[in-house]
């Protein structure tokens, strides 16, 4: 076993200071270190990408990360864009337009499209199906997760998010 | 009387929690002394166990414990059957092979465990696998249908001395009579491939044996908490009582997780009694497609025959079904296949037969669609083969045999997964199929876009498919309606749920009831703890069956809140009305209780009762059908094939769809959604691919292709017709895998119409460019 490394990491907001083994996976890092259980392991080899976070703000697949790779970084997970009681306007899309069945593909799709709906006024429906393609979902067909990122566009662009 | 709650388009319950990262999934959970556990695997397909040395692993700092099959001495045991032999059906022949669930003796596919690894973190019991010294001897393989049964080849089996697992003759009518009075006889040989469930969570158990409480809590992302609690109580020789299965949310389940007596709820429960602590395992994804169950490949040997007008006399059908090494879910894949072959036509001569084969490769048992797709295939195939051949528009062929509104109910003859006669209970199969047609506007597609669009040298073909699909078999399920003291109701059922909605359509069907918002309703699947009578969720059968019961729980409830409110507000039962979480009298709103109120009266702790009252307004009931219901569509679809890469573009995508009284559009829409995805991903993108070594190559997202959001088709168009069932009080039906049943037939069959300038005929799926630029080449 190898010596431990020191990782100084902001999540959320929160400073965040661990020993951990090299090795160790930011994607194991994020959700039995610190707890947060929203990002979802799905692969581990980078392909699925349910375990999308925000990293200096852009939607990067945590399971081909190093925990000691996020040593003074900042990390921004699901659990950070809204609550049950005050949902995000883009969480709330999701939910007007049943763009979740089991929910396990959604925090990693959310983290793709946050950054996508932020930077792309009015996207196209191919648009948003090309931003989305590196995110796997078995449940839903896509179909109403395209439907949530344009309405989702629209909220934003209205309200000016 | 139309209905406040069912049928309407709410939206769900369950998502807040979901969208926020806030619900529980299995590998969330975090228990004090927590250890984990990982399998070591077999590389082999086929080998004798010589010797399994893992002392070296006990050294390594953080392992607690190894365990092989020698180690658990008699608690090892091949499983029970999951799903019993097919003795219903005359003459089947049945070798029970169940899963044993770590490897003994000998291996039989790539990925059969070999060792369980318990260690301090999941990170060390991997590296384990390094210290432990395997001697296999390895054998020849055998992976190929036929060859298998050839005289000679090595057996799976040793002590059966075949490799035949099973061999079953169903016939309704008599297929050779038949063709001797037909005018046209064509046969045509298929080659069907289905793959993995690919549900986004992998599989997982986590199992705390507390010995001072004498109690097993046992967490599962399965679809059967029910039997698996009761299997494990067995095993174990502990009272049912004593152990407790909670199904938390589930990242889908497609199948595979219905199957249990597995590595890990056999080994593992039986583990944490001895070393005293909580264990948990996860399965990674490599593991997942070498480790769990899936569909694979039939070889079909069909004969259509019909008279020179086009009506069918009758259908043949001989087929391979490839098992895998072991049998431990029975005939219920192939069985599927044989009443859904027929499927929406009058067939009055059909002979089906099945020939089950172990090879050494990954057990088969249900993923979505459950072996239905199969018959649908070479069905659909064969009457557009015949419609070429004797040139007849393909949608008139269809037409001139579909079962009509009047004929139903329909008994096939053939008998089920759930071991009785298949009877189709209702339907309106021209209606389908005729909206399915007016949607793509088919009669314009062929006669004007079609030939200018090829004109233009574009490579675009259109296809028109029909289906069955059987839902909602027994035997039951059961519920628990009670309304709490604060005025909001909770329901208990024992079916499981992965992400079809249960948590809203459940709430929905108690709402319509008892008058209350679908949001005050709580409900919880799949805690034994909660609810222990019952089977799961598969087949499509949890809205129906557990809906079914859900909704005389809760009547029975409605009746005892009138009751009560009738005594206490003095006024007879039929002028009350229940409506947002009150009762009261229709014309005075003022006279009126709360369900709250209502249940504190309900539930006195002093004074005396009357005799036979029970307390609570709370109330059990179950549901079992006679026989499942049959769901039916049309299928529609454009398609364009590049000349250059073969890629395949779906144009336009249509799904005509019967499923009797709908619970709620919006989930509906979206099961069927899904369930095309994974109908495409079966036509062109996914294929396990076994060598003949049995060793699958392609264990990995990487190299097994699931549809992506750019795969899909820009819409799929829905439209949907209500027959409702006879069979239950709400009148539906199941749908949950109706998508994927006949969407690689019109998959298929669109772009064998779109590359008609090199007149190939496709008798297989799935396709992929490189398959098709071969077929084309051929010619």
């Amino acid at each position: 076993m190898s010596d431990l490394v020191n990782v100084k990491v902001t999540v959320n907001g929160t400073k965040y200071e661990r020993s951990v083994e090299p090795r160790l996976l930011l994607s194991d890092f994020i959700r039995h270190e610190l707890g947060l259980t929203g990002t979802h392991v799905g692969c581990e080899h980078g392909v699925c990408g349910a375990c999308t976070i925000l990293f200096d703000g852009q939607s990067v697949r945590s399971c081909l990360m190093f925990a000691v790779q996020a040593h003074r970084h900042e990390i921004r997970t699901v659990e950070n864009l809204g609550t049950p009681e005050h949902l995000h306007p883009l969480q709330e899309a999701f939910h007007e337009k049943h763009g979740l069945q089991c929910g396990f593909c959604t925090p990693g799709i959310l983290m793709t499209m946050l950054p996508f709906v932020e930077n792309n006024r009015n996207p196209s429906e191919e648009d948003i199906r090309e931003a989305l393609s590196g995110n796997i979902c078995r449940c839903t067909g896509y179909e109403f997760i395209v439907d949530a990122v344009k309405l989702a566009s629209q909220k934003m662009t209205a309200t000016g998010s | 009387m139309t209905k406040k709650y069912v049928g309407q388009r709410i939206k769900r319950n369950e998502d807040p929690r979901l969208l926020t990262g806030q619900a529980l999934f299995m590998d969330d959970i975090e228990l004090p002394g927590l250890l984990h556990a990982a399998f070591l695997r077999s590389d082999y397909a086929h080998a004798r166990i010589k010797s399994i040395d893992t002392s070296a692993a006990f050294k390594r700092p953080g392992v607690v414990a190894v365990y092989t099959a020698e180690d658990f001495g008699d608690y090892w045991h091949p499983g029970p059957l999951q799903v019993p032999p097919p003795l219903a059906i005359a003459g089947a022949v049945f070798n029970t092979k169940g899963l044993p669930p770590i490897g003994k003796d000998k291996v039989r596919f790539s990925g059969e465990p070999l060792a369980v690894v318990i260690a301090e973190s999941r990170y060390i019991a991997e590296d384990a696998f390094n210290d432990i010294v395997v001697d296999l001897e390895p054998l020849d393989v055998v992976t190929d249908l036929e060859k298998a049964l050839e005289p000679g080849t090595t057996l799976v089996h040793d002590d059966l001395g075949t490799n035949l697992a099973a061999d079953v003759k169903q016939e309704s009518g008599n297929y050779a009579a038949a063709r001797v009075k037909a005018d046209v006889v064509i046969k045509r040989r298929f080659n069907i491939d289905r793959g993995a469930s690919g549900a986004m969570e992998n599989r997982g158990l986590i199992v705390d044996w507390d010995e001072k409480s004498q109690n097993m809590t046992v967490w599962s992302n399965c679809q059967a908490p029910i039997p698996i609690r009761n299997t494990i109580a067995a095993n174990l020789r502990l009272s049912d009582s004593q152990v407790r299965v909670i199904t938390p949310f589930v990242g889908g389940g497609f199948g595979p997780k219905i199957m249990t007596s597995q590595a890990d709820d056999v080994l593992l429960p039986w583990i944490s009694m001895r070393l005293k602590r909580p264990i948990k395992w996860i399965e990674d994804r490599r593991e997942n497609f070498l480790g769990t169950t899936s569909e694979r490949d039939q070889i079909h040997d069909c004969e259509i025959a019909l008279t020179k007008d086009g009506k069918l006399l009758g259908f043949s059908d001989v087929f391979y079904h490839n098992t895998g090494a072991y049998d431990p879910y029975g005939m219920t894949v192939p069985l599927n296949t044989q009443t859904h072959t027929t499927g929406s036509y009058n067939i009055p001569n059909f002979y089906t037969q099945v020939i089950m084969v172990f090879t050494n490769t990954m057990v088969v048992t249900p993923v979505r669609g459950a072996g239905r797709m199969y018959g649908n295939f070479v069905m659909e195939r064969m009457l557009d083969i015949a419609a070429k051949e004797m040139r007849i528009d393909p949608v008139e062929l269809r037409r001139r045999n579909l079962i009509q509104p009047n004929q139903f109910p329909v008994k096939t003859g053939i008998i089920g997964q759930d071991f009785v006669e298949n009877v189709l209970d209702s339907g309106n199969y021209p209606a389908t199929l005729q909206k399915a047609l007016d949607i793509i506007s088919y009669e314009k597609f062929v006669k004007e876009e079609l030939p200018r669009l090829r004109a233009q040298g574009k490579q675009v073909g259109i296809s028109v498919v029909c289906f069955v699909e059987g839902t909602a078999v027994g035997p039951y399920e059961g519920a628990r309606v009670n309304v709490d003291g604060t005025g909001k109701v909770t329901v208990v059922t024992g079916v499981s749920t992965q992400g079809q909605g249960h948590y809203t359509t459940f709430a929905q069907i108690v709402a319509e009831q008892l008058g209350v918002d679908v949001s005050d309703v709580r409900v919880i699947t799949g805690d034994t703890g909660h609810f222990h009578w019952g089977v799961g969720t598969f087949a499509s059968r949890g809205a129906t069956v557990a809906g079914n019961a859900i909704n005389n729980a809760a009547t029975k409830v409605r009746s005892k809140i009138l009751k009560l409110a009738s005594k206490l507000l003095e006024t007879p039962e039929d002028e009350l009305e229940l409506d947002s979480g009150v009762v009261r009298v229709a014309d005075i709103p003022q006279k009126s209780i709360t369900l709250g109120e209502l249940a504190w009266k309900a539930n006195p702790t002093r004074g005396i009762i009357d005799p036979n009252m029970e307390p609570g307004l709370e109330a059990t009931a179950f549901y079992g059908p006679t026989h499942g219901a049959t769901g039916q569509g049309s299928v529609a679809m454009i398609v364009e094939v590049d000349p250059e890469t073969m890629l395949v573009k779906i144009n336009r995508f249509v799904i005509a769809h019967d499923c009797g009284t709908i619970i709620n559009p919006l989930i509906l829409d979206g099961q069927i959604q899904g369930g095309v995805s994974m109908g495409i991903g079966n036509a062109f993108y996914e294929k396990m691919v076994y060598d003949e070594n049995g060793q699958l190559l392609n264990a990995s997202l990487m190299d097994y292709l699931l549809p992506l959001s750019t795969d899909m088709p820009p819409k799929i168009e829905l439209g949907h017709l209500e027959t409702p069932s006879p069979l239950n009080p709400m009148g539906s039906k199941g749908v949950g895998e109706a998508g994927a049943i006949p969407t690689p037939a019109c998959f298929v069959q669109a772009v064998e119409n779109a590359l008609a300038g090199y007149n190939i005929e496709i008798l297989e799926s799935p396709l992929s460019p490189n398959r098709l630029w071969e077929l084309v080449q051929k010619r």
